[in-house]
């Protein structure tokens, strides 16, 4: 799928540009984007070498297993199949805490590494798990509580209120997150009873 | 609300400290990893500021914008949070640049600028967050990971509309 929408991305872009005569900004974008995708990986680089260390102590202290009994409840609904005490578990658990904290860039370390522990646990290969798609669209609904950020910019902008968005915020990101969740867990269904017959 | 990320990561220090876990050692030895997760992730992202990078600069953003106006003018978005909508799930810092742009135009508390904001509050850079979680681990089969989550971005964006109309 990432195969297809990427490469139509890449095409209908350069169709465009040629239609509506913008050759000269797009090559100066192909010549631009590698250093961008560069910077942007640096910046990445500093929090995700960061954020992994800090986790490392997290789980060897026993943190993680902490903050998994606190979720364990509701993510044992999500992931049936995941044992509660497995490291995971979590990294899963670690990860959500961090997104309603609004800790966006934090969350992402402990994302990648409760996706490596799903594609441990499923013998490796290239197909998705009906866990990680679960996993992948939690991350993909914003789980916010407090737009921290939005906010700032809200203000800076000459908001009389940067805040009164926040109720509408919230029912649209649980609205979100529900449909998405909806979705998967029928598919998910669907296709294992499939597979069984 | 600044104070969060330190004291978040002061927190497990700390913890780990009490727990008698050698935290240093411990810490070094995580920042290793995440150096590991960086090499799994450079291709994906690379190859996704490629194509958003040719998708803004040679004007196609602005093409679909005009065709998809009518539709979002039928069904009551303004047509200023259109360009915004349409770079919200490939690239975090273009649709930041383009919220900012409807605060200019419109204001932060006008009704695009309040939909902007909603919009932004309670959606995610999609297909960057597919890219990376499913790169990092070589998976290329993601099944119907990309249909569920463009069907949450959808319903975030329709209800962001329907609750600013009904609450502010």
């Amino acid at each position: 799928m990432l195969n297809y929408i990427w490469s139509g991305i890449v095409v209908l872009s350069v169709v465009c540009a040629a239609l509506l005569g913008n050759t000269r900004e797009l090559s100066e974008a192909v010549t631009d984007s590698g250093a961008q995708a560069v910077a942007l990986l640096l910046k990445l680089a500093g929090m995700l070498c960061l954020w992994s260390g800090i986790m490392k102590i997290a789980q060897e202290s026993g943190f993680t297993r902490l903050i998994a009994r606190v979720f364990a409840p509701l993510l044992r609904r999500l992931f049936p199949r995941l044992d509660p005490n497995s490291e995971v578990f979590g990294s899963i658990s670690m990860n959500i805490s961090a997104n309603l904290l609004g800790l966006g860039n934090t969350a992402t370390p402990f994302g990648l590494k409760a996706m490596r522990g799903l594609h441990l646990m499923s013998g490796g290969g290239d197909r998705a798990t009906d866990e990680m798609i679960i996993f992948v669209v939690m991350n993909t609904a914003s789980l916010q509580l407090l737009p921290t950020m939005l906010g700032a910019l809200r203000q800076s902008y000459g908001s009389k209120a940067p805040f009164e968005i926040l109720v509408p915020v919230w029912i649209s990101s649980a609205c979100a997150l529900a449909t998405a969740l909806i979705i998967t867990c029928v598919i998910n269904k669907i296709s294992s009873r499939r597979r069984r017959i | 609300m600044d104070f969060a990320m330190p004291v978040f990561a002061t927190v497990i220090v700390i913890f780990g400290l009490v727990r008698r876990v050698p935290v240093f050692d411990c810490f070094t030895r995580g920042v290793l990893e995440g150096v590991a997760v960086l090499r799994q992730i450079a291709p994906s992202v690379m190859g996704l500021v490629f194509a958003v990078q040719l998708l803004q600069s040679g004007g196609a953003v602005d093409f679909i914008c005009q065709a998809v106006t009518p539709l979002a003018d039928a069904l009551g978005f303004p047509a200023e949070v259109v360009p915004m909508m349409l770079l919200r799930p490939v690239s975090g810092s273009g649709s930041t640049a383009l919220l900012v742009s409807v605060f200019e135009k419109c204001g932060a508390d006008s009704f695009a600028g309040r939909v902007a904001s909603v919009i932004a509050g309670s959606s995610e850079t999609t297909f960057y967050a597919v890219a990376m979680y499913y790169g990092c681990i070589g998976v290329t089969k993601t099944r119907h990971t990309l249909p569920a989550a463009i069907a949450a971005d959808l319903t975030a964006f329709v209800v962001s509309v329907v609750t600013v109309r009904l609450f502010l």
